[in-house]
């Protein structure tokens, strides 16, 4: 235990030496995840798409120690490992959901756990949702019948600022910390438009307006750039004695993103707006990795594309307030069109995260409508590759390919289809849900003695 | 000036009676959710709005407009589930909204003769995004709002043809919450609902004179309303909690009430008590997670269970804007162990015998309206889509504001700039 602190020491030490991080010592609240053991496995015979792009049939893949070793076709196995017909099944990558709020606005939706929105000030950059999620949500498990391995629980969207998204595994733990995704970076929840002017304005507080909203996020940039200054400066001093500054949660996070440590992902539905906040992060140098629901991203997908800027979208979702009303179900398709394209299908929601394939499934589906040519080997990225990407942990898990996290999925069927369900669903080579095998159902400690909701 | 419009009103009428077009729709797989199998390679004519013949090699009339099936699905038109549409156009622009009341100064009141038909405005656009996706016809619902009551209101099956004659005769419900979302308005406990609600049609069946007292919940004019739904019409109960559908069924059978259960996440668990009763219940499938405390045995194959214990089901739960979402709602009920056929009746014949339109809706049989969608594929399925829809035996225009939007931006780096491309 004591050569595991010092160990932990000496990464913080050499991180901070290495200029990576500038206050934030990188093993608060640090991850304690390990995956279940599992004998090595290899699934035969299925149709796999790999979240590359490719589509494999009656082909293999084999995983031990929980990373994929090899995918191909009559692959061969020494005998300690465990043999699964497939036939007949799909197999994907393990789906990515990069916008969720399970955890911290669980279900049932009482008043004591909506902990997902820090309303009580437009800039509240220094909170952590993972500070918030309660693990016993029973939407985890609802989410892993539904295939989804992995996800970034957000703070929600009232504020300018919302605070830091954390990247989860989604298996079933007692503490966050055992489920929070080991070496993933943080997300900083931003938000424009609608929400926060009107949850400020209406109190007569700054924002009132899209003027205020962007007055409010450069007087914070302007603050965390002279943060960032002073610590720098700190690092940098060869004085033996130097002080190090007053640390501060907001800016630590703000000087994060500076640095690049923290990833953007911003809550924005104009194109007018998604362009307006380019050129704000060209004025104080940092990326937009994703923006998020991007109602009109189609409008200006190669801007997005040019600037290397993912968009989450839902598959139809429209029209509950203004900056929604120009909603078209082509704008995952039109997104993903350009060369650099970076579209992704995300949920927001505890239903939607349970059928991201589904959601997926009509993307496709209605861009095939205008004649594009999206197949199924092409649409999974948008919710394996292309949120793994954005959520910084693509080297990690998101695709099929050797060596990756055996973060896995076997289908009834084709997955675009409303009639596949999710058969068996692995994480890290473990095998956490099962869709016939109550053995292999976990249930949250909420769940436990409540009415039977399946099987009997 | 009224001379004017009672004359163009009048050329409108008749515009869509005699104008009707007729058109034959050849060699489809019909789905006529009157019966399991689909009639294969079958035509079906349509005429003065009306399904007038379905049969195979079909003599086309000369004025008839042909439409080659090529084997695909046609259906009815399909049921949106209980909405807005035509009631709210931006769910957050409070005045353009329209489906609940709030009147503050009257905290505790009922308004049954509130009635939302009244501000059903056919030419939203919401509608015709809806409608291309092959929704021909809506429950429209009276919501809870803040300072609204147990009662919430009247709504009315209208068809979505554009007509601002929409009203669906015979489907005229009246709207009611009971359960937790609803405790606001009963002192926060809800057992006080079914003494509130056991009040309301205590004073509707009474003379005015005889209630002289002080702390009414209807008006004279909710009396009468009321009064008229205690002897005809539908009663569309908003509950969840098992415990809630049994207290409902009591106050259905103590006052003979025609009930419907909408929600109903724990009906599987009292589903031979709504079997007996003959109440039907309008669902949400994907209702499966335990949203609130009355919701904690919601369970995916909800509608399967209920209508293998003979409960009559409709689907319900995509809301306005995405009611489109019903035929994914349907998908997913047969992925969780409904058949097909009881799906498709799920958004097609089923709620229009719940609202009492089977008659002239719901099912594609002669003399039916004219009511039909012909599909890309499998209508449950997520990749189909619409690819004709007609009402009352027109058909629909498929463009939309959503439409026009895409041809405007798919266009890759176009001539002219991309507002005069419309």
């Amino acid at each position: 235990m004591r050569c595991l602190s010092m160990f932990i020491l000496l990464i913080a030490i050499a991180a901070a030496s290495l200029g990576v991080t500038q206050a934030q010592p990188q093993e608060a609240f640090a991850s304690t995840y390990t995956a279940l053991d599992s004998p090595p496995i290899v699934l035969r015979n299925a149709t796999i798409l790999t979240g590359t792009g490719v589509r494999m049939d009656n082909a293999d893949i084999a995983f031990r120690n929980g990373r994929i070793t090899e995918i191909g076709v009559d692959l061969e196995m020494s005998d300690d490992v465990q043999e699964i017909d497939a036939e007949g099944g799909w197999i994907t990558p393990g789906i990515i959901d990069i916008h969720s709020h399970l955890g911290v606005y669980p279900s049932p939706g009482t008043v004591s756990h909506a902990d997902g929105n820090e309303i009580t000030s437009p800039a509240t950059p220094g909170v952590w949702a993972e500070h918030a999620v309660w693990p016993q949500d029973p939407g985890f498990e609802a989410a892993r019948a539904g295939g989804v391995t992995s996800m970034l629980v957000l703070p929600g969207s009232a504020n300018l600022f919302g605070g830091r998204g954390v990247a989860l595994k989604n298996v079933p733990a007692t503490t966050y910390q055992s489920m929070k995704f080991p070496d993933a970076p943080h997300g900083l929840k931003m938000a424009c438009g609608e929400n926060p002017k009107r949850v400020y304005g209406s109190k007569s507080i700054a924002p009132m307006t899209r003027m205020g909203n962007l007055a409010g996020y450069r007087a914070q940039w302007i603050k965390a750039q002279a943060y960032k200054d002073k610590w720098d400066q700190y690092h940098a001093s060869e004085e033996e004695d130097a002080e190090p500054p007053q640390r501060d949660l907001a800016m630590d996070t703000l000087a994060g993103v500076l640095n690049g440590d923290i990833l953007i992902h911003m809550h924005c539905y104009r194109a007018d707006e998604m362009a307006t906040i380019l050129d704000l992060a060209k004025e104080f140098n940092y990326q937009v990795t994703a923006f998020h629901h991007a109602v009109e991203a189609y409008k200006i997908a190669d801007l997005l594309a040019e600037n290397g800027v993912c968009a989450a979208m839902w598959a139809d979702w429209w029209g509950f307030k203004m900056e929604a009303y120009d909603g078209i179900q082509e704008n995952i398709a039109l997104v993903d069109r350009p060369d650099n394209g970076c579209a992704i299908v995300h949920s927001d929601s505890a239903e939607g995260i349970q059928r991201l394939n589904q959601e997926a499934a009509k993307a496709m589906a209605r861009g095939n409508r205008t004649g594009m040519d999206i197949t199924p080997a092409d649409a999974i990225g948008w919710i394996t590759a292309h949120p793994a990407k954005a959520m910084g942990i693509a080297a990690q898990t998101g695709s099929l390919e050797t060596g990756k996290m055996a973060d896995v999925v076997l289908w009834s069927g084709n997955p675009f289809s409303v009639y596949a369900l999710a058969e068996q669903v692995f994480v890290d080579g473990a095998l956490v849900y099962h869709h016939t095998d109550l053995e292999h159902q976990a249930r949250s400690d909420f769940m436990l003695g409540q009415q039977p909701t399946a099987g009997e | 000036m009224r001379y004017i419009i009672l004359i163009s009103l009048l050329l409108t009428l008749a515009i869509e009676q005699s104008f009707a077009q007729t058109t034959l729709i050849r060699g489809a797989q019909v789905h006529t959710a009157m019966q399991p199998e689909p009639l294969v390679d079958t035509d079906v004519l349509l005429r003065n709005g009306r399904i007038a013949e379905i049969g195979q090699n079909l003599q086309a009339p000369d004025d008839a407009q042909i439409i080659l099936a090529a084997g695909r699905a046609l259906t009815p038109g399909l049921f949106a589930g209980i909405t807005g549409l035509g009631l709210e156009e931006v769910s957050l622009e409070e005045n353009t909204v329209d489906y609940g009341l709030s009147l503050e100064h009257e905290t505790g009141m009922m308004r049954p003769e509130f009635d939302v038909t009244l501000a059903y405005n056919p030419l939203s656009t919401v509608i015709d995004i809806n409608r291309a996706e092959g929704l021909t016809w809506t429950l429209l619902g009276a919501n809870v709002s803040q300072n609204g009551g147990l009662i919430a209101g009247q709504g009315a099956a209208v068809s979505l043809g554009g007509s601002f004659n929409a009203i669906m005769e015979g489907s005229r419900s009246l709207f009611v919450n009971v359960g937790a979302d609803a405790s606001g308005f009963s002192g926060s406990s809800r057992a006080a609902q079914y003494m509130l609600i056991e009040q309301a049609i205590r004073e509707a069946k009474s003379t005015p004179r005889s209630l002289q007292y002080e702390h009414r919940v209807l008006t004279l004019t909710g009396r009468d309303i009321l009064s008229r739904y205690l002897n005809d019409g539908r009663w569309i109960i908003d509950v969840d909690r098992a415990a809630d559908i049994l207290q409902v069924i009591r106050l259905a059978n103590k006052h003979d009430l025609q009930v419907i259960i909408q929600g109903g996440s724990e009906a599987w668990r009292v589903a031979a008590q709504l079997a007996e009763t003959g109440i039907p219940v309008l669902l949400n499938t994907l209702d499966n997670l335990p949203g609130s405390f009355d919701q904690l045995g919601a369970r995916l194959d909800n509608a399967a269970i209920l209508a293998a214990a003979g409960v009559r089901i409709a689907f319900t739960g995509g809301g306005t804007h995405n009611a489109r979402k019903i035929r994914q709602i349907a998908g997913n009920a047969v992925a969780h162990g409904l058949d097909w056929y009881t799906a498709l009746r799920g958004i097609t014949r089923n709620p229009a015998i719940i609202l009492g339109l089977a008659e002239n809706t719901g099912a594609i049989r002669a003399g039916m309206r004219g009511d039909l969608v012909l599909w890309s594929g499998d209508p449950l399925e997520v990749t189909s889509f619409a690819e004709a829809v007609w009402i009352a035996g027109q058909p629909v225009d498929m463009q939309t504001r959503q439409q026009q939007l895409l041809e405007r931006y798919l266009p890759e780096n176009p001539d002219t700039p991309r507002h005069y491309i419309k």
